[in-house]
């Protein structure tokens, strides 16, 4: 059994016997409160306790669990079946005393009366909020049967789990990160596998054609199908999921469908705030929220791959980034900034003006191959380059943008990359394009 | 002095550890990783933050 929270948990420490307020704040402050409870809370509230905040913190969030770690989600979790106590963060002293409002979802923000309201109507004063609510699956608009999955969550991985068994016909939709790991696992566990996406390529818009193409006929070796450049028309099946119907007329026939097409910011709750939420939730460089008529707020912040912030490594471009390794970066920086706000020590000035340059980076295993990157590939203008090895073997593939560097991935290569990986942080000292 | 424990089961060499703890952290020539079990006290902060970093949770330092 795990000693963590677990369903149906609310209002509960995280791992803690002590009290939830420690006895020498008085109960008429307001909390910091963090709406979300995934790594990005948990990595700001452990930040914002470095940064000698000891007043009352408290964590909402809509999942039972505590924060756990999502990548092994398409992998060791579905192929093995660890438990949440097997993916959970540990917890550590500092934030023993933070409380933990698990299965509890907010459902609206009141910027100036400075609450938040959640979904069994009680309102919940603040003196700072940081919006963590990150992003829910992409769901396609049909009808709701037995057999559709999607894989965000440890629930829906565990829930997965049991119908990826030996001969089962798995219908992928989706042919992303999540998509091809998932097909990938699914396959070593013995199902047959179809990937349906409308791209030419699978993973070509975060890598390219050049480097989709070959993980595409890595998938093939192993015995895994496409249908690329197709849409879905239709699912087949009235209680349980039988088949799709492609935009072509073409049915593929499964007993699983998995849906990996993207995802959909939480934002819901912040609608009708001030708020810029044109895509996420726009934030400066120190990460505090910002309005639609561009004011910052220092008593609001943004943390994870809901915030859309600039990242001058790059330019001065806004941009949402789903890596793994974001919402640890912008959870620290958040503990700084809000942090010196609350001492009111006079450093925050210069904290924020500081600048903040996170290396995105990720990492996924589909069959034998390891692919792992820095920087944003995206980016490229279209000059993609081999840096060094073959295509077919292990790989490092550059991405230029007016001829820097913005991007490297690696096929089956790591300690290799780590010069690349420097070429790409040298553009945050040197001069913007 | 701080105890560092890698899971090597769970491992998977990504190499993260490296950029927040240089002196403890580095990867082979084959792209294994090797560390040092020990470190001095003044290292705690770096060793926490490659304990953040790393994507498959392997370290933990042993109290």
């Amino acid at each position: 059994m795990s000693n963590q929270p677990s369903t149906s948990a609310r209002c509960r420490p995280f791992e803690s016997s002590s009290s939830a307020v420690p006895d020498a704040v008085p109960v008429t402050i307001a909390p910091v409160i963090i709406v979300g409870a995934s790594l990005g809370a948990l990595r700001t509230a452990e930040a914002l306790r470095r940064a000698g905040y000891a007043g009352p913190l408290t964590v909402i969030g809509e999942e039972p669990h505590a924060p756990y770690n999502r990548p092994p989600l398409s992998k060791e979790v579905l192929s093995t079946g660890v438990s949440h106590s097997a993916v959970a963060f540990p917890a550590r002293a500092a934030t023993a005393d933070v409380e933990w409002m698990l299965s509890a979802r907010v459902v609206s923000a009141d910027l100036e009366a400075r609450t938040v309201t959640a979904d069994d109507g009680r309102k919940h004063p603040w003196r700072a909020l940081v919006i963590a609510t990150g992003l829910r699956s992409r769901r396609l608009d049909l009808p709701l049967i037995a057999g559709r999955h999607t894989v965000r969550t440890l629930d829906d991985a565990m829930a997965l789990r049991d119908e990826l068994v030996p001969g089962a016909s798995v219908v992928m939709v989706g042919a992303g990160f999540i998509g091809c790991e998932v097909a990938a696992t699914a396959r070593k566990l013995g199902c047959e596998v179809t990937i349906v996406a409308p791209g030419a390529e699978p993973l070509i818009r975060p890598l390219g054609a050049l480097v989709g193409a070959e993980l595409r006929r890595r998938h093939e070796q192993h015995g895994v199908s496409f249908a690329l450049g197709r849409t879905v028309a239709a699912i087949l099946g009235e209680v349980a999921f039988e088949g799709l119907q492609l935009d072509t007329g073409e049915v593929i026939a499964g007993d699983v469908l998995v849906e990996a097409i993207g995802s959909v910011c939480n934002t819901d709750w912040l609608d009708g705030t001030s708020l810029d939420l044109t895509d996420g939730v726009l934030a400066d460089s120190a990460l505090r929220a910002v309005s639609t008529d561009g004011t910052a707020h220092d008593d609001i912040y943004v943390v994870g791959d809901i915030a859309r912030f600039p990242n001058r490594m790059f330019d001065d471009v806004a941009r949402r980034i789903e890596h793994w390794n974001i919402p640890t970066d912008t959870g620290k920086r958040v503990g700084a900034v809000l942090g010196a706000w609350l001492a009111d020590d006079g450093s925050f000035a210069e904290l924020v003006t500081r600048e903040f340059t996170p290396m995105p980076a990720f990492w996924s295993n589909q069959f034998e191959v390891g692919v792992q990157a820095y920087g944003l590939p995206a980016l490229t203008d279209g000059d993609i380059r081999i840096l060094q090895g073959e295509l077919s073997g292990a790989v490092a593939v550059g991405y230029y943008r007016a001829d820097r560097l913005v991007g490297v991935v690696g096929l089956g290569l790591k300690a290799e990359l780590l010069p690349y990986r420097q070429q790409i942080t040298a553009l945050a000292s040197g001069k913007l394009t | 002095m701080i105890k560092i424990e890698v899971n090597m089961e769970l491992c998977q060499h990504y190499g993260q550890c490296v950029f927040e703890a240089p002196n403890l952290f580095k990867l082979d020539d084959d792209d294994k990783l090797e560390y040092h079990a020990e470190a001095d006290d003044s290292e705690r902060d770096n060793v926490e933050s490659a304990v953040d970093v790393c994507p498959m949770q392997a370290i933990r330092i042993v109290e």
